[in-house]
């Protein structure tokens, strides 16, 4: 379709503004080696710029919330673990503050400085899929390859303290059972004192590399008034220019003890999605410093029989003992009714939980607050008029995790 | 002195298929030789849904390397393609997909069903999930977990080399196999 | 702010619009809700994110619900206001037999796809939306899977024996 018409053919070919535009469609579609997670994309493209998108989701839909209708409290914890699979101690977390919200339980504090620990591995474990698979989108599989040593070694200290690696299922509603073996402690000290070398190993391959910052500078921007329009949360919404961070602004689990910087970018690109997520890192990093040094002591848990096995000299030898171990282990918890809504900073922003009891063993409802679901809508948006492998780059950077977006 | 290098290297020496040996030739059987080959080239198709995936990146990486056993280049192309690992949950949405893919794959295939909800639905026993990929392909190994570790993947990727190795060129046209295909309804 | 004050700031700034219409005020744990009724809730959310005290301009989320008693159905709203970090929760129910209601993507545009996901698990229909499908289930599926009269698992299962699974 040239605009150009040579002089020979101009009676020939009718004008330029008569002839009706052809789009292809290409279907990006679930299983593709860079769409990571299945989601389905059908594109318009006018040769290699994107005209238009309409996304498909679904292809992993597993029902969690039903499921969670028939579930005892404590066993939806491993539902929670598959929403977002990067990060799931974070989600578990999440769960289990929501249901000490509803009982009303007191949590010491050292328990919460032991969560945020794992809160923050978490947190750093997520970024570096996420920006070592951008590296990987532009064409730089080094940093993805070394970096993953470095998730073994957070894979090392959850499986001291839970036994899993990925689904983790960590920790109680309350606390934890008991507190972390002392060559745990000696893990998490080695990982602060070892990693920012690497982090900064992989931080000078990518952050100032000429190539990526062409590639990634001013692809799929958003603005601020868009992003908050669209629901953003997380390093997404921070990207654009808003500093809205649930640790700050609603402040769980004695996140206020701690002193830290929430990064905020300028343009909402890629680039700066990829640097605020590398920021991230850093100040978990600092958090986890901080919880270490001042580390109280106390219980690891609350005073909340329902939820902990008595020790078993007392089962035997007390009535109330034996009843609370019979029903923790079938699963008939006392639990008043109510609703409660309580939202953490997960790896891609706002995990919501809206719990709805109506005194059962079970929630009545249970509804996740997901943000990949509510931010991938302004996908199509972000990608209108750019190039393929842009579009491409984009859906990386924005850490779309299709568990989370579908479950 | 090669006697002394060789017992201070400890380096040990594959087994070679059986055949006959002389100075300058191997004689031995096609099957044996095409199989040797065969199980230590594998080209997977790495389909992964969930958090199987995680765990299967994992492997691919440094600390648990799938490429010594051979699997270095992930082909995502069906054609190019021998064995299609299923890694994660399959929902209803995605069945039609995934039958497509294994359709288009070239004989000889191999299907490897990681984690417990591609092998039998896993946790998720709804409405929405599909109870085991093998209602819909036939699979060869199953490896379960939840997700499995990379060391169980690995252990799923010898089986299957075992498969490869001792499999017969006439297998693949036998009247038994293409029973079995028909009745998955794989023409 | 207190989350008392909160309540009484936004119950009464709600009862000079829509003094007929608002069927409960009340804080549970820490969240002010208020139950609106059907032929005003366009309305009343329209006024949460446009007025200079309240501004509303963030919804945090959109979900469906059914009543216990299996007759009605509900939609609830989390909306969110980030500078004074205001935060209420907004519901309102209506028989099931005619679930209409007008959208709220005029509003914020993020209730697309959560007003789909009602939609899918629900049958809510939202009066006004751009493009009302399926989005997490098949397309051709005819029931709404999170009513409660609709069975969890699978049933077309022959494998499963009911005398393991207690039925």
């Amino acid at each position: 379709m040239s605009k150009k018409v040579s002089k020979e053919n101009k009676d020939i070919v009718p004008p330029a503004d008569t002839m009706e535009k052809e789009y292809s469609i290409l279907n990006l579609g679930p299983t593709h080696p860079a769409t990571h997670g299945i989601f389905q994309n059908v594109l318009k493209m006018d040769g290699e710029i994107i005209h238009e998108a309409t996304p498909t989701v679904g292809y992993i839909h597993r029902a969690f919330e039903k499921l969670a209708e028939r579930r005892p409290y404590a066993q939806i914890t491993t539902l929670t673990d598959r929403l977002n699979y990067c990060s799931s101690p974070i989600n578990n977390m999440g769960w289990y503050m929501t249901v000490e919200k509803l009982i009303k339980a007191e949590i010491p504090k050292r328990a919460e400085y032991m969560r945020v620990i794992i809160m923050e591995l978490a947190r750093i474990s997520d970024h570096l899929i996420c920006n070592s698979v951008i590296g990987v989108d532009t064409g730089a599989m080094t940093g993805f390859l070394y970096i993953f040593q470095w998730r073994e070694k957070i894979y090392d200290i959850y499986e001291d303290i839970c036994g899993a690696r990925l689904t983790t299922n960590i920790g109680r509603i309350g606390g934890f059972d008991q507190d972390f073996p002392a060559k745990t402690w000696d893990k998490i000290r080695n990982f602060v004192k070892e990693y920012p070398k690497a982090l900064q190993e992989f931080a000078n391959l990518l952050e100032r590399n000429k190539i990526f910052m062409d590639r990634t500078v001013n692809c799929g921007p958003i603005s601020a008034e868009m992003a908050l329009d669209y629901s953003f949360t997380g390093p997404n919404l921070r990207a654009a220019g808003v500093d809205y961070d649930v640790r700050v602004a609603n402040p769980y689990s004695s996140y206020q003890d701690f002193d830290f910087i929430v990064p905020v970018g300028t343009s909402g690109d890629t680039y700066d999605r990829f640097m605020v997520r590398q920021e991230e890192m850093w100040q978990s990093l600092k958090i986890i410093e901080q919880a270490m040094k001042n580390m109280p002591d106390g219980p690891t848990h609350a005073n909340i029989p329902d939820f902990y096995l008595p020790p078993k000299e007392q089962v035997y030898n007390n009535m109330e003992a034996l009843i609370y171990h019979f029903k923790i282990v079938m699963g008939e918890t006392d639990i008043p009714a109510g609703e409660v809504y309580h939202a953490v900073e997960g790896g891609n922003g706002e995990l919501g939980f809206y719990l709805v009891s109506d005194g059962g063993r079970t929630p009545y409802r249970l509804h996740f607050r997901r943000p990949c679901f509510i931010y991938y809508q302004a996908y199509p948006e972000m990608i209108k008029g750019s190039f393929l492998s842009d579009a491409i780059i984009t859906m990386s950077s924005m850490n779309i995790i299709a568990g989370e977006c579908d479950a | 002195m090669a006697k002394g290098l060789i017992k201070r290297t400890k380096l040990e020496i594959a087994k070679s298929p059986a055949g006959l040996e002389g100075p300058g030739f191997f004689a031995s059987k096609l099957e044996d030789v095409i199989g040797l080959a065969r199980a230590n080239s594998l080209w997977p198709l790495p389909f992964a849904t969930s958090c199987c995936g995680i765990e299967f990146m994992a492997t691919m990486a440094s600390n648990y390397d799938m490429a010594r056993f051979g699997a270095e280049r992930l082909s995502f192309s069906p054609r190019q393609a021998d064995l299609l690992m299923v890694m994660g949950t399959i929902a209803k949405k995605m069945g039609p997909t995934l039958r497509q893919v294994y359709e288009q794959m070239a004989e000889p295939k191999w299907v490897l069903s990681v984690g417990a909800c591609a092998s039998s639905g896993g946790i998720f026993d709804t409405y929405s999930v599909l109870q085991g990929i093998d209602r819909i392909i036939p699979v060869d190994v199953y490896v379960p977990g939840c997700p499995p570790r990379p060391e169980q993947i690995i252990e799923g990727i010898m089986k299957i080399q075992e498969l490869a190795k001792n499999e017969s060129f006439r297998r693949r046209n036998s009247d038994e196999y293409k029973k079995m295909l028909t009745s998955y309804g794989i023409e | 702010m207190d989350k008392k004050e909160l309540l009484e700031l936004v119950h009464t700034k709600l009862k000079e619009k829509f003094h007929g219409s608002i069927e409960s005020a009340e804080l549970l744990y820490d969240f002010p809700v208020f139950v609106i009724n059907k032929e005003h809730i366009h309305d009343a959310l329209s006024f949460l994110k446009t007025d200079s005290e309240l501004n509303f301009h963030f919804l945090t989320d959109l979900t469906g619900f059914q009543t216990p008693d299996e007759k009605h159905l509900g939609v609830i709203y989390h909306l969110h206001n980030m500078s004074k970090n205001f935060r209420i929760r907004v519901k309102t129910f209506f028989a099931m037999s005619n679930p209409e209601i007008p959208t709220a993507v005029d509003i914020w545009p993020a209730a697309n796809w959560m007003e789909r996901e009602t939609y899918d698990f629900y049958g809510v229909k939202f009066n006004g939306h751009p493009n009302l499908k399926r989005i997490l289930n098949v397309d051709e599926m005819d029931i709404y899977p999170m009513r409660k009269e609709y069975p969890l698992e699978d049933q077309s299962r022959d494998d499963k024996s009911d005398k393991m699974f207690g039925r």
